[in-house]
């Protein structure tokens, strides 16, 4: 599986002298299902853009089966593309869109029907050939999508947010669906999308990126277990960061206090972030905790309830299934494999703080999340 | 409040009517005065086709009309690509200068372009080289700010990701814009040709300064009845193309409400 | 690939044939007729015709405001018509500006004359004529009759794209139907009224036909003097230094009015 198929080399990007892309490096293999995974403005579509054609970078090269593409014009590529919001053609039906590209390639009739009737089958569309692409609604539109760019059978598909506009059941079902068809058809999909969940579901790797920056690149376990900065571990998932001092390996102390942990290879007395999940602390007695503080709020989630545990005014979120009332004191603790330390970074002391932490925090952070990108 | 308004816009609209009413009466009319009505005759229409002259006249009209709306539709999409493109202090420049003709009165116009053409004829040493081209000219000008104002809205509401779409499927730049662009375009471009075309057929003020003895267009021509008595048969002529216009119209009307009233069931059907 | 470039044979166009133009009407207006050297006097010739551009001007700002009062409440009932009704009206709006405005001035001349239509009838029911026509108040009425769909159009599409949400929040917010329209529609239709101003006092102040048919000698206007200096008396530089005057004047006035809106002047209301 690991054929390397696509490789970018210190990609610059600018914009009237500003800097969208700032050396990144990446290479995908083939069959590799890759997610570009950011907030907005980070520069994952602007990185799709370029390896669709679209964009030529400032400096750096694009590289496909060791051959430099960067002045190579997007319709000499052959990789297709599913946009944000579709680009279905509003003057062809369904058929006729999905059959644009093997007309453009001027393939006979008879294939490009046998190749479109195959396609409809696969996104289950069969007997929407001639509807008006106007009259579909937005998951249909996505599946018409999906298919006028499969049915080129490129080697690279690129999907940009290609689920952002579809409501939460109807995106859940095209995650599985949009993994089986990768899986099918064998071939290497590129997805952009500001979702976490989303990116951890369907991911082979994922490449995290903030301010034009590629801020980690591994797999979904490795990306949440193992982050390698604060605003990794903060937008992958929930996580408490707490400022701690790494004594030497697999002694890291926070707190005042000393605590096992299996990290290692860290200077001796070196400053480090220490990441701790939420759903991984276990609640317990206060004369039992390793910490002890108050509860000073509680939301049900439903699976699990948001405790919010005030340690020496530093507030922690406590994911957990007990139920602690608000005001009541308890303790925690904290096994070695629930702590993992970081190396100091640029977004230390930004993230991992809970002290603002109201309810509506979540359904903020996504509306912003779900702006389109500049 | 609403029923006040209602009749103050009928009252409105047959003051925009009446002059139109008056000219088709006149034109079914046994006398020659215009305001005194003889009995009713269909002799106007007679002599009309009959008369060479004005025929050859609304001939002018209409192919001065056709040739300036063609080049100027071609012309003017083909820059509101262009200016589609453009960004900052050069789109408000082409914009700035598309806005020159639409802003600065039709006598300006016509005056300046004459000033041009005679200023041309001296350094040419040609005594005059107003005609058919001066006044074609004239009209591609005075039309082609209308062209580029009805595409570029389209342009503008157009998903830009159609475009890129077509790339991406294959197409070049060329083929993205004749397979996909065009049709999404294609109602500002109409209309757009459209108003070029009555523009020009309805121009007076700019033909009249650039227009040579050569080659006259009837607006032209009528003005130099102020000189000599409007013969009737004028009238009868503009009654006919009044008709002809009004049922262009109807059936313009009629066809775009079909389609929307398809739309909007298909809307409905679709909930 | 640059895009941009494709606008190049227009901008070419038009450089050719609007800026050269202008700056040929400024030789022109600058040079002596017969000599053809540099002088002023034509410039300074127009205070000669300054109670002529004043009368141009205060005829074509009455016509204008006249639009408006009788415009607003017609592209307002237009507006909140059905919208088959609207295109339909629409078009009736448009259809008259299809004929040649010669024949429509002339159609007036038939009605408002001593003894034309009107006065005709007047006559016959018992009445004695009226002198409607050769009058400031027969050019202004030309100038309502010819302009007023200029007016109406872009104030129908202004009023038409004002999202009816926002006039129940305004009633929402306790506003009654008046305070409604002073508070919300009015302000909102300010780019149709500008824009409606600007292209009815344009063709107004500047028109030579009008004046000739309905006016008297002794109404006319700045329009008729220019086409005179290119058709009757040939001085065409003095022509175009009176045209030099208006365009200043006419470029002052949009520009002025232009301020009341912060509106891109690209999206004007010129389209079908």
């Amino acid at each position: 599986m690991s054929q390397e198929l696509i490789r970018l080399t210190s990609l610059v990007m600018e914009f009237d002298g500003e800097r969208v892309l700032d050396s990144i490096n990446l290479y995908i293999n083939d069959k590799e299902f890759l997610t570009l995974l950011g907030p907005s403005g980070c520069g994952k579509t602007t990185t799709l853009r370029v390896i669709g054609g679209f964009l030529t970078p400032t400096s750096g090269d694009v590289l496909f089966d060791g051959k430099r593409m960067n002045d190579v014009p997007a319709y000499r590529r052959k990789i297709n593309t599913v946009f944000q919001r579709y680009a279905l053609f509003p003057h062809l039906d369904v058929y006729d869109n999905i059959a644009f590209g093997l007309r453009i390639a001027k393939l006979n009739e008879q294939e490009i029907d046998e190749r479109v009737t195959e396609m409809l089958e696969i996104v289950s569309l069969k007997g929407f050939e001639n509807r008006k692409v106007t009259s579909l609604s937005g998951g249909q539109q996505q599946r018409v999508a999906i298919a006028r760019a499969l049915v080129n059978r490129p080697k690279v598909l690129l999907l940009d947010e290609p689920l952002g506009a579809l409501d939460l059941r109807l995106r859940k079902d095209m995650q599985n669906e949009l993994k089986r068809i990768q899986q099918a058809m064998g071939i290497t999909f590129i997805y952009v999308t500001h979702d976490q969940e989303e990116a951890l579901t369907m991911s082979d790797t994922i490449v995290v990126m903030d301010k034009g920056k590629i801020q980690q690149i591994g797999r979904p376990e490795d990306i949440y277990n193992e982050p390698k900065n604060a605003f990794v571990a903060d937008f992958i998932g929930e996580s408490n960061i707490l400022d701690g001092i790494m004594l030497e390996d697999y002694k890291v102390k926070f707190f005042g206090r000393v605590f096992a942990c299996v990290d290692k290879g860290f200077e001796k007395n070196e400053p480090v972030d220490v990441v701790i999940r939420p759903e991984d602390i276990d609640i317990v007695s206060a004369e039992e905790g390793h910490l002890c503080g108050t509860v000073t709020s509680v939301t049900f989630k439903g699976v699990h309830y948001d405790t919010i545990v005030d340690f020496k005014g530093f507030k922690w979120l406590i994911q957990t299934t007990d139920f602690c009332p608000e005001g009541s004191y308890i303790g925690i603790r904290l096994n070695p494999e629930d702590i993992h330390i970081m190396h100091k970074s640029e977004y230390s002391g930004m993230f991992g703080d809970y002290s603002s932490y109201s309810a509506e925090y979540d359904e903020i952070a996504d509306a912003e999340g779900s702006e389109d990108e500049a | 409040m609403k029923k006040v308004n209602r009749i103050f816009t009928v009252i409105v609209f047959i003051f925009l009517y009446i002059p139109m009413i008056v000219l088709a009466v006149a034109s079914f009319n046994k006398g020659m005065d215009i305001a005194v009505f003889q009995g009713f005759t269909l002799n106007q229409y007679r002599e009309l086709f009959r008369d060479d002259d004005l025929l050859r006249l609304l001939g002018n009209s209409l192919i001065i009309a056709v040739i300036s709306s063609l080049i100027a539709t071609v012309l003017g999409t083909v820059a509101s690509l262009g200016i589609h493109s453009m960004r900052g202090r050069l789109r408000s420049a082409v914009m700035a200068l598309t806005n020159i003709p639409m802003t600065n009165p039709d006598i300006v116009t016509g005056v300046s372009l004459a000033l041009l053409f005679a200023f041309t004829g001296v350094l040419l040493r040609i005594n005059s080289v107003l005609g058919f081209w001066t006044l074609l000219i004239a009209h591609i000008t005075f039309s082609l700010p209308y062209v580029i104002l009805n595409v570029m809205p389209k342009l503008a509401q157009m998903d830009p990701d159609l475009t890129e779409a077509a790339l991406d499927l294959g197409c070049t730049p060329v083929q993205a814009f004749f397979k996909v662009v065009l049709h999404e375009i294609m109602p500002g471009i109409l209309s757009g040709a459209l108003m070029a075309f009555t523009m020009s057929l309805d121009d007076f003020v700019i033909s009249y300064f650039v227009t040579g003895s050569g080659f006259v267009t009837l607006p032209v021509e009528i003005y130099s009845y102020t000189k000599k008595p409007i013969q009737p048969k004028v009238y009868a002529m503009f009654t006919l193309i009044f008709v002809a216009i009004l049922l262009l119209m109807v059936t313009m009307n009629l066809l775009q409400a079909r389609d929307s009233s398809k739309k909007l069931r298909r809307k409905e059907a679709h909930r | 690939m640059k895009r941009k470039w494709l606008s190049g044979p227009y901008v070419l166009w038009m450089v050719l044939f609007t800026l050269i133009p202008l700056g040929v009407v400024v030789y022109y207006a600058l040079t002596d007729s017969v000599t053809g050297a540099f002088t002023l006097s034509n410039l300074a010739n127009f205070a000669n015709y300054w109670p002529i551009f004043l009368r141009s001007i205060w005829l074509s700002i009455f016509a204008t405001l006249i639009c408006l009062l009788i415009g607003y409440p017609v592209a307002y009932f237009i507006a909140h018509c059905k919208p088959s009704a609207q295109r339909l009206l629409q078009m009736l709006i448009m259809l008259p500006m299809c004929i040649s405005f010669l024949l429509r001035t002339l159609a007036w001349v038939a009605l408002l004359e001593d003894t034309g239509i009107i006065n005709n009838f007047l006559t016959s029911i018992g009445l004695s004529p009226l002198p409607l026509i050769r009058n400031n108040g027969a050019v202004i009425l030309g100038m309502v009759y010819n302009y007023l769909p200029y007016m109406i159009l872009p104030l129908f599409t202004v009023i038409m794209k004002i999202d009816p949400r926002l006039i129940e929040a305004a009633e929402d917010l306790g506003c009654n139907s008046r305070q409604v329209f002073s508070k919300v529609v009015l302000p909102l239709s300010v780019p149709g009224i500008v824009s409606g101003i600007t292209m009815v006092f344009v063709p107004a102040v500047s028109t030579f036909y009008i004046s000739q048919k309905l006016g008297s000698p002794g109404t006319i206007l700045i329009g008729d003097v220019i086409e005179s200096q290119f058709k009757a008396a040939y001085n065409p530089n003095l022509g175009a230094a009176l045209s030099l005057v208006l365009m200043v004047l006419i470029f002052i006035c949009v520009w002025i009015m232009n301020r009341f809106t912060n509106e891109d002047d690209e999206e004007s209301m010129v389209t079908l």
